[in-house]
């Protein structure tokens, strides 16, 4: 029963969030909405016995990644009229976008999967059984090699991203800091040694 | 005194039904909510008393007597605060995004008192004790710079966006060497559940501690644990002499309360942190001495984390009152350049520890 009640008013929220996300005029604001949308669908997850995803969906999407675009989107001046020119004559693409994505959905819901086992609750497993010791095991024995490669596909794509953004201006001034922190007293001051003039 | 007695005895029996005729859902959430009233209510006065000693140590490292009007020695010092703060005015700038500006503070709290659940104080005493507690604790660590964020770009302010910016910049990095420096302490605890990581360091004597194992990582995690927090000197998020006070400029009264409430819990969450992490807990330091066998100081006790935790908290008093402030540029080379690095290297030695079985991974401990 209370799980029932905290699934719809999470799923509520969420729904309230996502819409939030697409009509808010003010960027920051759909951000935030966004931010909310993940945190509810992580509390979701919580419910339905998920909660190593639950809980790196908030530490990877809500704590990282969606910090890292209000940065960029706070900074951005963004001019909401210019936006909002070609609404009408991009709409017709979108409308057919949003119902082919309509009709997978109720595909996916309805007619593929109707009388599955799946659409029943499945039973809840007992209280020590570890999610993330469960993961972890399949992770490393079953699928390391999957593991191992899309980890080096990540890496590259970091090496890639920095390689590709970080050029060498000439002229360009840094700091180089072995060589201050180097630096010894004697380098900079000089003590003189004079007598007091008589005058 | 008769009809006393058989009261009290009468309320007690009333009482008892009256607790088991409640629902089982009832009573978990009234023994959760009685738990969370016995760590908030001392943290909150520990905060307190963390300003009022900071200022006391640190005036009396700099060679000052430090507050002393309120009260004996000017012990009623931080409640004296407190009340001011509460009985000014909430200003909120006219150009500000009044919603957000108001909600920021919340925002700050409230993770900074949720992380609190995972943290085991003894060994029965933990408000939930959950497999995924370290993952939970960097989670809502980690949500913890909205607040810093929203303060700052809601307030319309140069001064508060430019400290916010600092402030997110620096916490998204050293959150990398932190997260770095806990999968050590997760490869020699073997286990994400906070009261298993201090069970494991449960050994013979002070040496199964996991600084000795991991003292790179220790020195890393403390030291990121303060810039995290933005605490000097890594404090350029405040930085009073070029932005005057960062994200929260324009706040005044209760909603800079707020701010200083969360900086500071989250400052002894570190303290605690580091504790559990490297210095077992609760855990006492005497366990093996011979000749102090079964006495209370070799007995395992919350006594023994609170002191571990007042070590630290001197240490981010100590740091404030010694060096001087970071250079922008070289807290992000600290943290991505020198820290990370570090971290990295060490797992790998901590990998080769464990395939030859030295210190944690000794077999048979």
């Amino acid at each position: 029963m209370i799980s029932t009640v905290l699934f719809y008013s999470f799923a509520a929220i969420l729904l309230v969030a996502a819409l939030g996300v697409i009509t808010s005029r003010n960027p920051v604001h759909a951000a935030l909405f966004l931010v909310l949308a993940f945190v509810q669908s992580a509390a979701l997850w919580l419910l339905m016995e998920a909660e190593f995803l639950a809980i790196v969906l908030v530490l990877v999407y809500v704590g990282a990644v969606m910090v890292l675009l209000l940065f960029v989107v706070m900074m951005l001046d963004i001019n909401v009229e210019s936006m909002r020119e070609g609404f009408t004559r991009y709409v017709w693409i979108g409308a057919v976008v949003a119902l082919l994505v309509a009709v997978e959905i109720g595909h996916v819901v309805w007619f593929r999967s109707s009388g599955l086992q799946f659409l029943s609750t499945p039973a809840p497993f007992p209280a020590d059984y570890s999610n993330t010791r469960e993961l972890g095991s399949v992770l490393y024995t079953e699928h390391v090699y999957a593991f191992e490669i899309a980890a080096i596909i990540l890496l590259l794509a970091i090496v890639a991203a920095i390689t590709l953004t970080m050029r060498r201006r000439p002229g360009l001034k840094a700091q180089n800091v072995a060589k201050q922190v180097a630096v010894r007293r004697e380098d900079r001051v000089r003590l003189v040694k004079m007598d007091p003039s008589k005058d | 005194m008769d009809w006393l007695v058989s009261m009290v005895a009468d309320f007690e029996l009333w009482l008892t039904a009256a607790w088991v005729a409640l629902p089982e859902a009832v009573r978990f959430v009234l023994v959760a909510l009685l738990k969370i009233l016995v760590l908030i209510i001392p943290l909150i006065i520990a905060v307190a008393y963390f300003t009022y000693w900071e200022r006391k140590i640190v005036g009396w490292i700099q060679n000052r007597i430090g507050p002393n009007r309120v009260g004996w020695q000017g012990v009623l010092q931080p409640f004296a605060d407190v009340l001011k703060m509460q009985i000014k005015e909430v200003v909120v700038p006219a150009n500000s995004n009044r919603f957000l500006f108001l909600a920021a503070p919340v925002v700050a709290l409230v993770p900074a008192l949720a992380v609190w659940a995972a943290v085991p104080m003894s060994e029965g005493f933990v408000i939930a004790d959950i497999n995924a507690g370290l993952l939970y604790i960097l989670a809502l660590t980690s949500m913890g710079v909205y607040g810093v964020i929203l303060a700052g770009w809601s307030s319309n302010s140069k001064y508060a966006f430019l400290g916010a910016m600092r402030c997110a910049a620096q916490i998204v990095a050293y959150e990398i060497a932190m997260g770095f420096a806990l999968v050590g302490v997760l490869m020699a605890g073997g286990s994400l559940n906070l009261g298993d990581i201090v069970r494991a360091q449960e050994g013979t004597s002070v040496l199964s501690w996991f600084v000795w194992p991991l003292f790179p990582l220790f020195l890393v995690y403390f030291i990121s644990g303060v810039a995290e927090t933005n605490r000097s000197p890594f404090d350029v998020a405040e930085g009073e002499s070029e932005i005057v006070a960062g994200f929260h400029v324009e706040y005044g009264g209760i909603g800079f309360g707020l701010f200083f409430l969360a900086e500071y819990a989250n400052m002894i969450l570190i303290t605690a942190l580091t504790a559990t992490f490297f210095l077992g807990g609760w855990l006492s330091p005497f366990a093996g001495v011979p000749g102090l066998a079964d006495t209370w100081l070799a007995l395992p006790s919350f006594g023994w984390l609170a002191l571990k935790m007042g070590l630290f908290c001197f240490c981010f008093m100590w740091f404030r009152a010694t060096f001087p402030r970071y250079r922008y540029d070289q807290i992000m080379r600290l943290g991505w350049k020198v820290f990370i690095p570090i971290t990295i290297v060490w797992i790998a030695v901590e990998g080769v520890m464990a395939a030859l079985e030295i210190g944690p991974w000794a077999a048979g401990v």
